[in-house]
């Protein structure tokens, strides 16, 4: 087990609303909701719902809550620029000693101001990258710089796929019910789409370390929460709080995947439920699972 | 270290012409922001225009981007209707090699009283007696989750299509979802809505 993670953890991702400005700090999650530097965040989905997920396994873990810098952006760009301008100017300053990127414009040039701002600290914290950030690091031909990756299938495709600027153009043949994820898995690190470190989501999670399968967590099954819009904001806000508690990385994708499997239990929701009825259920979900990895 | 994706990139090389391939008359319009290749898209269709999105070819991206694919010679009425449309391409250019085909596949799972519709990274689940939209996920482009808000409670007619207030390529696949979900569930098919 790493030590702790004493620096703090900078979670970087938006929030859909060009009008909420750009905001940096503390995050609380309590009876009142999600707080970043004292800025109420409605969690409905997206990196509110990972920022309150970590939020919530952090208080499991008996550690600090992260840091995040949100940007508002529904979609053109301007907020997730903004933020990719923040970390170029200010990372050196908050020296963290881990990074999780989530819902960011996928603009080429902006992944590099942040990679490059992150390569340059004094101390190379922990890369995490998900969701829109995580397909610009494909992109880039970068993906190894990053210890972490946290796909779903179609995402995984896309990884896989050499050619795809996005997984709107992943090729067919990849993207197919025939698609095995075990070739996928292999494709994506010999093509260089894939981190060192893969959680891969699907109705089997995989731990992957550069191509390598090290875990299967087939179970338990809730088909329901592939529907769900935000449970894999769980997975990846659990993941990260894992870290910063200094578990290894295959080791914290192996207890945050059962974790968010729990939560399916625990929760019982319906494809109709929303990802908020979820993260009440994580402290528990996260203790169970911990258990099971020390059984 | 590999330079940011296009940097340093040779150009790629125009395609030869092959026989009768229809792609001499096609021609591509690249645009300053997704949102306008949507626009512009959605202004040429209305006029008629055979019109397809495409991925730009490998020295033209720069991230989250497409083009539109048009009829060439059909340029300077194009141009009309976009200029009506107050929309002005960046680069006009021919049909080249590396041009990549948006997804086409759909995988549907049943749930019962739920249909889940996946496109590409995108995911909509509606309640097949109501046809209203009961969760939609994946993607990872910012307009996401501000298009889930919109579009979550409410039926499949009612709901804004994606693509009206999208910005984004995840927005085109939440779309094609969309569309598909329609297809799968049509109104006159024991919608109580």
């Amino acid at each position: 087990m790493n030590e702790p993670c004493l620096p703090p953890w900078l979670i970087v991702g938006t929030v859909p609303d060009d009008g909420f400005g750009l905001v940096q700090g503390e995050c609380r999650w309590d009876a009142f909701g999600l707080a970043v530097a004292g800025v109420h965040v409605p969690v409905r989905r997206g990196t509110p719902a990972l920022v309150a997920a970590a939020c919530a396994a952090c208080a499991a873990l008996g550690i600090p809550a992260p840091q995040a810098l949100l940007a508002g952006d529904a979609g053109r760009g301007a907020g997730s620029a903004r933020a990719y301008a923040w970390l170029r100017e200010k990372l050196a300053e908050l020296r963290p000693g881990g990074l999780t990127f989530h819902y960011l414009f996928p603009d080429l040039a902006g992944h590099d101001m942040a990679l490059f701002a992150a390569q340059d600290l004094p101390r190379r914290p922990l890369l995490v990258a998900d969701a829109g950030f995580m397909y610009a690091a494909k992109m880039s031909g970068q993906a190894r710089e990053y210890d972490l990756f946290t796909p779903d299938a179609g995402e995984l495709a896309f990884l896989a796929d050499e050619l795809a600027p996005h997984p709107f153009y992943t090729r067919g043949f990849l993207l197919g019910p025939e698609a095995d994820t075990r070739d996928l898995i292999r494709r994506a690190w010999e093509g260089g789409g894939a981190a060192r470190h893969m959680l891969v989501k699907g109705s089997c999670d995989f731990v992957v370390r550069e191509g390598e399968i090290l875990a299967e967590i087939p179970g338990p099954q809730t088909p329901a929460m592939e529907a769900i819009g935000g449970t894999g904001d769980t997975l990846t806000g659990m993941v990260t709080a894992l870290l910063m508690a200094g578990r290894e990385v295959p080791q914290a994708c192996r207890v945050a995947a059962l974790a968010n499997r729990l939560l399916g239990i625990l929760a019982g929701p319906t494809p109709a439920s929303p990802v908020a009825a979820l993260i009440p259920h994580i402290a528990e979900a996260l203790r169970l699972a911990e258990r099971a990895e020390t059984a | 270290m590999k330079l940011p994706f296009g940097l340093g990139a040779k150009k790629a090389a125009a395609a030869k012409p092959k026989g009768h391939d229809a792609s001499h008359a096609r021609g591509v319009m690249a645009f300053a922001h997704t949102a306008e290749v949507i626009r512009a898209e959605a202004a040429l269709k209305a006029a008629g225009f055979p019109v397809r999105v495409m991925g730009p070819p490998p020295d033209m991206r720069t991230g989250c981007d497409m083009v539109v694919e048009f009829e060439l010679m059909r340029e300077p009425s194009a141009r009309r209707v976009l200029a009506e449309a107050r929309l002005a391409p960046l680069a006009v250019a021919p049909v080249r090699a590396g041009m990549l085909e948006p997804v086409s596949l759909f995988q549907s799972v049943d749930f019962g009283q739920w249909l889940m519709v996946r496109a590409a990274n995108m995911k909509v689940t509606v309640d097949k007696e109501t046809r209203v939209i009961v969760n939609v996920s994946g993607g990872g482009c910012p307009d996401v989750p501000a298009l889930a808000e919109l579009m979550v409670g409410r039926t499949l007619e009612d709901a804004p299509a994606p693509l009206e207030r999208g910005q984004t390529l995840c927005s085109y696949a939440l779309e094609l979802a969309f569309r598909e979900a329609q297809r799968l569930l049509p109104l006159d098919a024991g919608s109580a809505s």
